[in-house]
């Protein structure tokens, strides 16, 4: 598996280019980073990626998935997941069954499917949370919960859109490490917007600067 | 309970005074008359023979079955479809369709429809529909080759039908704009963007993510037009049908029979009516639970396909025309007004007059302007009693934040007829009956909790840290809550405004009952014009009902912008 972005940018309805060109090859359980000064589009370049733009942007260049261009196709098929900022789990499901939205549905089997939320549980150290109101857990739980969410849905690639900026530096370390050891675990790419050298260095990946064209 | 925080009591006890001891006092002269007490015409001993009396008027089971039909109907319906409105508003697709342009105008479509009163869509509704209608003169003769109107029964038919579709009209906009506000305390495109990377459709993800967090939130303004659609009484009077009417009607004509007696088994319906309310939103409250409890259930299957192709289908046709018939009532009304030959099946009106309007303009109708006097005060006192209210919330704390709502929403959600019914008798009582100053109260009742309903929640959004600011820059809270509360929520504060002067223009049963025939309003007139012949009159009265409050809405939507220009 692999994540290609061939001269990829984002142009505005007036057609101004946000940022210049990107050009990367993302293999399998590799981390890359997006780095680069606020404002100048990180998240926008991971929303090209994903498929979320709104419709006042366009895409220039093209997304390859595995080598096939998935640039223009639908969201719902195009089988990237992505982790924001804040946790976003769904308040009205306890977090099993935020899991369980989750969890892909070729998992089939009521009991096997239960057995593999309890299994993503235990790797995120969160045993006995199933039936837990999301609300009632910590910064660091529920970005756990969150990314074994994402995993879960069997995407083919990770997006990160600085998905533990808001917690403190200790937390930021261990949650790194997990993300790191769940892309070599489950061998996918990921591509993790960030503004930390530190973080850049820790992923060992390869690396985008993103500038303001 | 200490003496400085005297402004909560008061503000308390007037609640307390001024709507709960009065609603709670009408229910009760009605329970009394439907349990055989009413002095006034020489009852009082206790009895059922009310209730056997009720239960041997002809046609009361068609009259239940039609209340629960059209009530339940135009709620559900209405609601699918501000759901469906609020998901198409957030919906960005690649492929932009011609109606997708609408959308930043959406709110500007439907603020007539909301602005207008009930009997103003149900005439005008009853103006398109009915077999010499508007409808039926556009297609006419060329596709339906009718030369004279047919012989259907498409307005006021047994099945209460055109009532139901006329509810659903009217309710939908306020739905559909109570979602809209309410949607904006969801990050919903990021929850719709995390649900679709996963796989989920746009419509899946609508349904199992956003509607379950966006339904709490709207709770209480759908049991509000569950309560209106089973218990109206104007619009089921031009759009329901006649023998037997609906349930609420039905009591209605008991109690304005010229026989006395029937006073007794009509407060019995009133009372009956009051229980199959009750009854109804606690059958709905369980349902959607229910429904709610499953569908988390099947979440857990991480089913992504869903088969909503024809339910959307539907929706997607349903919506633009039931918008439509919306304008369409307005604009038929307005055709009416300014007709002076329009025979069937001309498709418009073959020679124009404006000469009831001149006639309006020199000679100002007594409806008029007891409905501008009554609106006009109504909904001033309300906004003031809900700044006022919400200030002493926000002084004095909240302990009894919840249970005062309810105070305030009781109107809304008891039927009407229930205790205007033992309202009047107590006023007749007291000699207070027809008096200007009951009926403004009698409209303050049901203005008041609407003007709160579209107020509080703007009102808690306002950063407090604005007030904290202004506060340690030295500046006494009056002066906070005049320079800054006060001008930051100017916009919801006129729209609030705006929102009470509908709300009292609308008010049919309040006028009617209270003002026990001396005071006039607008509503009264184009509801008693409807069933006589003269379209022409009916438009006038019908699209000037309509006009006052829209002329409030514009006015509160315009002049926070006038204000902004000039800074």
């Amino acid at each position: 598996m692999s994540l290609e972005l061939r001269s990829l940018s984002v142009t505005t309805s007036t057609h101004v280019s946000l940022f210049t060109a990107v050009d990367i090859v993302i293999a399998s359980g590799e981390v890359a980073c997006v780095m680069g000064p606020s404002g100048v589009g990180k998240s926008t370049l991971l929303n090209a990626i994903g498929g979320h733009l709104s419709t006042h942007f366009s895409v220039t260049g093209e997304v390859l998935l595995n080598g096939e261009k998935v640039t223009h196709k639908p969201v719902v098929e195009r089988q990237i997941g992505i982790l924001f900022q804040d946790p976003l789990l769904f308040p009205h499901l306890t977090v099993g069954d935020n899991l369980a939205f989750g969890l892909s549905s070729n998992v089939i089997g009521s009991k096997n499917r239960r057995a593999q939320i309890e299994q993503a549980l235990e790797q995120a150290q969160l045993q006995n949370f199933y039936h837990r109101n999301p609300a009632t857990l910590s910064g660091g739980q529920q970005s756990r919960v969150a990314l074994m969410r994402a995993l879960l849905a069997q995407p083919q690639v990770l997006l990160l859109d600085e998905p533990f900026s808001k917690l403190d530096l200790e937390l930021r370390h261990t949650m790194r490490e997990f993300l790191f050891a769940q892309a070599k675990q489950r061998n996918i790419p990921m591509l993790l917007a960030t503004h930390e050298p530190a973080e850049a260095q820790a992923a060992n990946g390869p690396l985008v600067i993103l500038m303001p064209a | 309970m200490s003496l400085s925080s005297w402004p909560k009591w008061l503000m308390l006890t007037a609640l307390a005074v001024g709507i709960l001891v009065p609603v709670l006092a009408g229910l009760g002269e009605t329970i009394w008359a439907a349990f055989g007490i009413l002095p006034a015409i020489g009852r009082h001993t206790l009895s059922v023979d009310a209730w056997h009396q009720l239960f041997e008027l002809p046609g009361l089971v068609t009259s239940l079955r039609l209340s629960l039909v059209s009530g339940f109907g135009a709620t559900l319906v209405s609601l699918m479809l501000a759901l469906f409105g609020s998901a198409w508003v957030y919906h960005t697709s690649e492929k932009e369709s011609s109606l997708s342009r609408l959308k930043p105008f959406s709110q500007a479509i439907l603020v007539p429809i909301l602005a207008a009163p009930h009997a103003a869509i149900a005439i005008g509704l009853a103006f398109l529909l009915a077999p010499s209608g508007w409808l039926a003169r556009l297609f006419s003769p060329w596709l339906t080759a009718w030369d004279l109107p047919p012989n259907l029964a498409t307005v006021q038919d047994l099945w209460g039908l055109s009532l139901t579709l006329g509810l659903i009209i009217k309710e939908l906009p306020f739905l559909w704009l109570v979602s809209l506000v309410a949607l904006k305390q969801i990050d919903v495109s990021r929850q719709l963007n995390l649900t679709q990377s996963m796989g989920y459709s746009h419509t899946a993800a609508w349904c199992k993510i956003i509607v379950p967090q966006l339904y709490p939130l709207i709770r209480l303004p759908v049991f509000v037009v569950l309560v209106y659609a089973l218990s109206t009484v104007d619009m089921a009077q031009l759009l329901g049908p006649n023998n037997p009417p609906t349930l609420a009607l039905a009591t209605m004509r008991w109690y304005n029979d010229t026989n006395v007696q029937l006073l007794l088994p009509a407060s019995a319906a009133s009372v009956l009516l009051g229980v199959l309310i009750a009854a109804s939103v606690l059958l709905w409250e369980v349902v959607v639970r229910t429904v709610m409890f499953t569908s988390k259930v099947m979440i857990r299957s991480g089913d992504r396909t869903g088969k909503y192709s024809i339910f959307t289908g539907v929706l997607t046709t349903a919506l633009p025309i039931t918008v439509m018939l919306g304008l369409l009532s307005l604009l038929v009304l307005a055709l009416w007004s300014i007709t002076w030959r329009w025979s069937f099946p001309d498709a418009l009106p073959t020679s124009w007059s404006y000469n009831y309007w001149l006639q309006l303009i020199t000679n100002v109708p007594l409806a008029l302007q007891h409905s501008l006097i009554v609106a006009l005060i109504s909904s001033g006192l309300a906004l003031t009693l809900a700044i006022a209210w919400l200030e002493v919330q926000d002084r004095f704390g909240g302990h009894f934040y919840k249970i005062t709502l309810w105070f305030i929403y009781l109107p809304l959600l008891v039927p009407q007829i229930a205790f205007l019914y033992g309202l009047k008798v107590g006023f007749l009582r007291l000699g207070l009956n027809g008096s200007m100053m009951t009926v403004m109260w009698a409209h303050l009742l049901f203005v008041f909790p609407y003007t709160m309903l579209s107020l509080v929640d703007s009102w808690r959004a306002l950063d407090k840290r604005y007030v904290q600011v202004a506060t340690s820059l030295g500046r006494s809270s009056w002066s906070c809550f005049w320079r800054i509360k006060l001008s930051l929520l100017l916009r919801p504060l006129l729209l609030a405004w705006a929102i009470g002067i509908a709300v009292s223009i609308s008010q049919y049963l309040p006028t009617l009952m209270i003002g026990a025939g001396r005071v006039e309003s607008l509503t009264i007139e184009a509801v008693s014009l409807a069933s006589g012949a003269d379209r022409r009159l009916v438009g006038v009265y019908g699209l000037l009902q309509a006009l006052v409050p829209l002329l409030a809405y514009s006015f509160a939507l315009l002049l926070p912008r006038l204000v902004a220009l000039k800074k």
